[in-house]
């Protein structure tokens, strides 16, 4: 690798992967991307799952995609048609871990170093001086990874990525389990690294809060494709404008209220409106008390005719029997639940459930069946 | 005293040659994903339930003067293989291979992948990479390997008997010694070589146990 310095261009990262994946269950994943990352920082958000790691692991050379084309400026990292696939080695693109993976047995100044390798002596010394220095960590060369705090890993495996004057920079959620100020105190000190750099920086996050601290771009990753990017205001809010078309399909659109955001665990509690039901909904672009509607399909909702126990799904809502129709090979059940909610059943379920007007049942959806639309 | 020095240099010449050959095969069998991987790893594991004098029989053959690795042997140097010294490293090399390779298999896999995704995304290729993360991060493993080829070759006896005989200053092993002396009922002789070998064997069990308990690793601690 040239990790001697000298002119780094500032090219632009361009990403367009498709790689299936199969998990234990041996259910498939597809991670179907167009990206393109522009110099400064560009977050890359998503609920865990959305396929951020994948990316950033096709990206830097550790995972092969089934198609596509990787290109930073005019340099080709990989393209399937032509059959070129750089080494990970050999593609300059830094990688910072959600672990760090900084090496146990080195001590800090052995990390930083690690990538130095076509350089010698006291030039190498004085480059690795200068980046311990920039991400402010110079006193602690003699220690090892397992000596020095959490915040200031992060900063060696920063500065380690760094050092050698990558091409574009990825980091995969780096700063979790830090409090805000030191979050942002090392935020800082990137920025004005890579003020003069000016390399591409593909954040991934799943919180909300670094989104807004960060955000210069914002690339939305929804199940394995790009829900939406842009600036940070128009990606938040554009999911649920672009699922209004979509709605037309739910039985149920109900108005709510956002309650909370618990973003730790990609979920947010609303208030049905015009009733006291509360249920669970996946994390939206919503500040608490903000108005939503959910949309949920009547062939996604559960009925039950005793208070269900032990069930993953986190809504179980009591109601009773409005009406039920039958149409064709399906009954529409209607349910008062402080609000109406239909559910499309079999008629078998009907007359094994014994169900009629008026009885008493209870609703499971499940968090992931309910959907925000504006 | 003979048998006692003849011991060591056997046990001593296969530890070097096992760490040399059992380290690459190790690393492939730790890190690939080929299909046909458990084959390899029975062949590797095959010392470890066939009996010595199985495996000292095919050696002798295959060593003998009509043997392939005999008849190549006489070509290169001129004289026969079998019930020479380099006949007993060859054959004890194949017996304590499973000695080897195991504990290095074991402590390679037990590297952080994203330890060598780390690697490889700082520029190092794979031999950079071997060196500079996984071997240092294995070496209670590699301890273990080779003190544990060193103390299965000591106290081997079937294999050498049956491949390199019983000839004082070449093949006589301190476990050849031992039943030479038993034979002759020379049960002090043979107390004392056994005591030897004896002693032998726990220290170095003990240093192996010893290396895998302690918190060998400084950065282990936290």
């Amino acid at each position: 690798m040239d990790a001697v310095g000298g002119e780094v261009s500032a090219a632009m990262l361009l990403a367009q992967i498709r790689k299936e994946r199969r998990d234990a269950q041996a259910r498939s994943f597809v991670l179907d991307v167009s990206i393109e990352v522009s110099p400064g920082i560009t977050i890359l958000f998503g609920a865990s799952g959305a396929g951020k790691s994948t990316l950033l692991d096709c990206i830097a050379g550790l995972v092969r995609p089934d198609d596509g084309q990787i290109t930073v400026g005019t340099d080709v990292l990989f393209d399937s048609a032509r059959g070129i696939d750089l080494p990970a080695s050999k593609r300059r693109v830094a990688y910072v871990f959600q672990t760090l993976a900084l090496f146990p047995h080195l001590n800090s100044e052995e990390n930083v170093a690690y990538g130095l390798t076509a350089l010698r002596g006291k030039e190498k010394q004085d480059r690795v001086e200068a980046i311990l220095k920039a991400f402010r960590v110079e006193k602690l060369r003699k220690q090892k990874p397992g000596e020095i705090s959490g915040g200031e890993r992060q900063r060696i495996a920063l500065a380690r990525s760094l050092v050698a004057e990558p091409r574009v920079l990825l980091l995969d959620e780096p700063l979790t389990g830090l409090d805000a100020e030191l979050k942002s105190a090392i935020v800082d000190d990137l920025r004005a690294w890579n003020a003069a750099k000016g390399i591409p920086v593909l954040y991934v996050t799943h919180s909300r809060e670094e989104v807004d601290a960060l955000g210069e771009r914002v690339i939305a990753l929804d199940n394995g494709c790009v829900a939406s990017a842009g600036a940070p205001m128009d990606v938040l809010n554009a999911p649920r404008r672009k699922k209004l078309a979509q709605a037309a399909g739910f039985e149920n659109l109900l108005p709510a209220a956002v309650l909370d955001l618990r973003e730790a665990d990609g979920v947010m509690r609303v208030r049905l409106q015009e009733s006291t039901c509360e249920i669970e909904v996946p994390l939206g672009y919503a500040t608490a008390g903000s108005r939503v509607r959910v949309a949920i399909r009547a062939g996604d909702i559960l009925l039950a005719t005793e208070r269900p126990h032990g069930l993953s799904a986190r809504n179980v809502i009591e109601g009773r029997i409005l009406s039920l129709e039958q149409r064709g090979t399906k009954v529409i059940a209607r349910v008062d639940c402080g609000i109406a909610f239909v559910v499309h059943i079999t008629p078998g379920a009907v007359r094994a459930l014994d169900l009629a007007t008026g009885r008493k049942v209870w609703l499971v959806v499940k968090t992931n069946s309910c959907h925000l639309v504006d | 005293m003979e048998a006692l020095w003849l011991s060591t240099k056997l046990a001593a010449s296969v530890m070097v040659i096992l760490l040399a050959i059992g380290m690459p095969v190790a690393y492939w069998l730790a890190y690939s994903s080929w299909r046909g991987k458990f084959l390899v790893e029975s062949v590797v594991a095959l010392p470890l339930v066939l009996p010595p004098t199985v495996l000292g029989f095919y050696a002798l053959v295959a060593m003998g003067p009509r043997g392939p690795l005999g008849k190549l042997w006489i070509a290169l140097f001129g004289h026969g293989l079998a019930f020479t010294f380099g006949g007993l490293i060859l054959a004890s090399v194949l017996y304590s291979f499973p000695f080897a390779v195991q504990p290095l298999i074991v402590s390679f896999e037990g590297v952080d992948r994203r330890l060598l995704d780390a690697s490889a995304v700082l520029g190092a290729g794979s031999v950079r990479t071997f060196l500079r993360v996984i071997l240092p991060l294995s070496l209670p493993g590699v301890i273990t390997a080779a003190v544990l080829s060193f103390a299965h070759t000591l106290g081997e006896f079937g294999v050498v008997l049956m491949v390199g005989g019983n000839l004082a200053g070449v093949t006589r092993t301190v476990s050849i010694d031992i039943y030479d002396h038993v034979q002759s009922l020379e049960y002090g002789e043979a107390n004392r070589m056994a005591l030897v070998l004896l002693v032998i064997s726990f220290a170095v069990l003990s240093v192996v146990y010893a290396v895998n308990r302690r918190v060998w690793m400084p950065w282990a601690a936290k």
